[in-house]
């Protein structure tokens, strides 16, 4: 993006969806937020609005915000029908207002997606993730002190791409971006980012069976390769993962149909 | 969940099989064109081709059965696919719709698939059932005989003399309606277009894709499409240019060479 600061206040009309809850119908209302600092990000623009909204009496725009510095993963909504707003590798709370233009037409929505149900306004249930995260994305460790750091040796190649994996806010940034609200990028970094590591494989089958088939049933649709949903990650998270991710699949579904099994299952020292 | 669950089940499953069996139909066509190419030689070629076909008997419905299993496989997986993201968008669609990098051929696919279907039914009601255009199908023509021997791999399977269907002549005939040859040029069009997110997508279903050669798979995948619109073009192309015409003589030219 562009870093050219200009100085020069502008007014914008905010196109925003207004839903009371969950089962409650939503609708479009347009705000006039007048008198903006280009340098404001876009939550602080919508703070202004919403200061003005609470002075006269009306229903503040409720959107979900944490960190504000692109960590958490919280500020989700879809800006001009991007997630996260115009601009490359950005979440919400990292865009600026002097990427609009005075008298520009803003379409602020919530994420689309049908295992993400609009709590209200803007903000969007997004525990969907959690529970594919439950589903497999964790390792088993022996708790205590820490090992030591070098004693599972990682090859610097390996620990870059678990890193790359790694920085998933888990927004949910690919799911609305997708044409078909598919999760595959997010499981996909997940399943990644630990399946990379010596930490991991104990798990590995096992988790990216489990993930996938958690991310089935919540109801996201199914990745058609048109790779939206890295073009609209706020870390760009590549959809080569998905790729990694689809052989780690495979393998695993044919691995497990040949797993041999121990007879005293359950219980004893492990 | 056994193997054959985990494909017909899942979503990534479902995906394999749709790229799976497109593996397969994109085997199909490619020894479809090559054969059918066969049409810019002497008649003795196609009609030995398809003489040879039809002596294989159980054989080639082993092959029918094959390919009719796989586009059925295809589409299912297709239509079950396309049901679930439809839903899995939710009641509200977005108010703007905004595409960052999605490739109109991507776009296109269900669309492409369809008429290609649409084709793929009027090919065969065309060529092998005999109903779209009964007074030049083959069983209603003179039949050929062979001039010279037909053979597969050095092998001689159709003898001299032989009297065959002339499947040459229902071609040239077939493909003397401007209106029938452009519909066919279109639909191959349309499956080459197909085939442009296809062979790309496939290679990522698989896990066979990474940014480190995407640029080359997409050259590739660019130049098969246009290989394959081409020659398949040349048929219909060279009947309605009058450059192939019906006949029982010698070479015909191939246009362009
Ligand atoms: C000769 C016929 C056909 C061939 C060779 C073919 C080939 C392919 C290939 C290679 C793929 C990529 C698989 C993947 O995404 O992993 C594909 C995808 C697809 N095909 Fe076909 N196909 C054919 C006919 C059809 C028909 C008749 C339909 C529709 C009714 C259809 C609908 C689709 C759809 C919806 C996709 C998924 C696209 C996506 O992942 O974005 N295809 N096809
Ligand atoms: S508020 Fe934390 S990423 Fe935007």
């Amino acid at each position: 993006m562009s870093a050219a600061t200009t100085t020069k206040n502008f007014s914008v009309t905010l196109r925003v969806w207004r839903q009371a809850g969950t089962k409650q119908a939503g609708r479009f209302v347009e705000y006039a937020a007048k008198d903006l600092d280009p340098n404001m990000s876009f939550l602080e623009m919508l703070d202004v609005v919403n200061d003005e909204l609470t002075l006269k009496g009306d229903e503040p725009i409720a959107f979900a915000h944490d960190c504000r510095e692109g960590i958490c993963g919280t500020c989700s909504c879809t800006i001009n029908g991007k997630p996260h707003g115009p601009g490359k590798g950005i979440a919400t709370c990292q865009l600026y207002m002097r990427s609009f233009r005075e008298g520009d037409l803003i379409t602020v929505e919530p994420f689309r997606a049908e295992a993400f149900p609009v709590v209200k306004d803007l903000v969007t249930d997004r525990s969907a993730f959690d529970k594919i995260q439950q589903a497999g994305g964790f390792i088993t460790a022996r708790a205590g002190s820490a090992p030591e750091a070098n004693a599972a040796p990682v090859p610097k190649p390996d620990a870059d791409l678990a890193m790359d994996a790694a920085t998933c806010i888990g927004c949910g940034a690919c799911v609305a971006a997708c044409k078909n609200a598919s999760a595959m990028l997010f499981v996909a970094a997940k399943v990644s980012h630990l399946g990379l590591l010596p930490q991991g494989q104990a798990e590995r089958d096992r988790r990216v069976l489990a993930m996938a088939h958690t991310m089935d049933e919540l109801g996201f649709g199914n990745c058609t390769n048109q790779y939206e949903c890295s073009a609209a990650c706020p870390k760009l998270i590549s959809h080569d993962f998905i790729a990694r991710m689809n052989r780690d699949y495979l393998t695993a579904s044919v691995r497990s149909v040949f797993k041999v099994e121990s007879a005293s299952s359950g219980g004893g020292a492990g | 969940m056994n193997p054959i669950a985990f494909l017909f089940r899942s979503s990534i499953g479902r995906k394999v099989l749709m790229a799976v069996t497109g593996v397969v139909l994109i085997g199909f066509i490619i020894g479809h064109l090559v054969g059918n190419l066969q049409i810019f030689q002497h008649p003795d070629h196609l009609n030995g081709y398809a003489q040879f076909l039809h002596q294989l008997g159980p054989l080639l419905w082993v092959a029918r059965l094959g390919v009719l299993v796989c586009v059925v496989l295809h589409v299912w997986a297709a239509t079950v696919l396309t049901l679930e993201n439809r839903a899995a968008r939710g009641a509200e669609a977005y108010a703007v719709a905004h595409t960052l990098r999605a490739t109109l051929s991507s776009r296109m696919m269900r669309q492409t698939g369809v008429v290609v279907l649409a084709f793929v039914i009027y090919h065969l009601a065309h060529f092998t059932w005999g109903v779209a255009d009964r007074s030049h199908f083959k069983e209603n023509l003179a039949h050929y005989t062979m001039q010279s021997e037909y053979r597969v791999a050095g092998f001689p399977v159709v003898k001299a003399g032989t009297e065959v269907l002339d499947v040459h002549s229902m071609v040239i005939l077939g493909f003397q309606s401007p209106v029938v040859s452009l519909f066919y040029i279109v639909a191959v069009g349309l499956l080459s277009f197909h085939l442009l997110h296809g062979i790309e997508s496939m290679f990522q279903t698989l896990g066979w894709r990474s940014e480190r050669w995407a640029g080359g798979l997409r050259k590739i995948a660019l130049v098969f499409c246009a290989a394959y619109f081409f020659f398949n073009l040349t048929i219909p192309g060279s009947v309605v240019a009058g450059r192939l015409k019906q006949q029982s003589a010698h070479l015909v030219a191939v246009p362009g060479r």
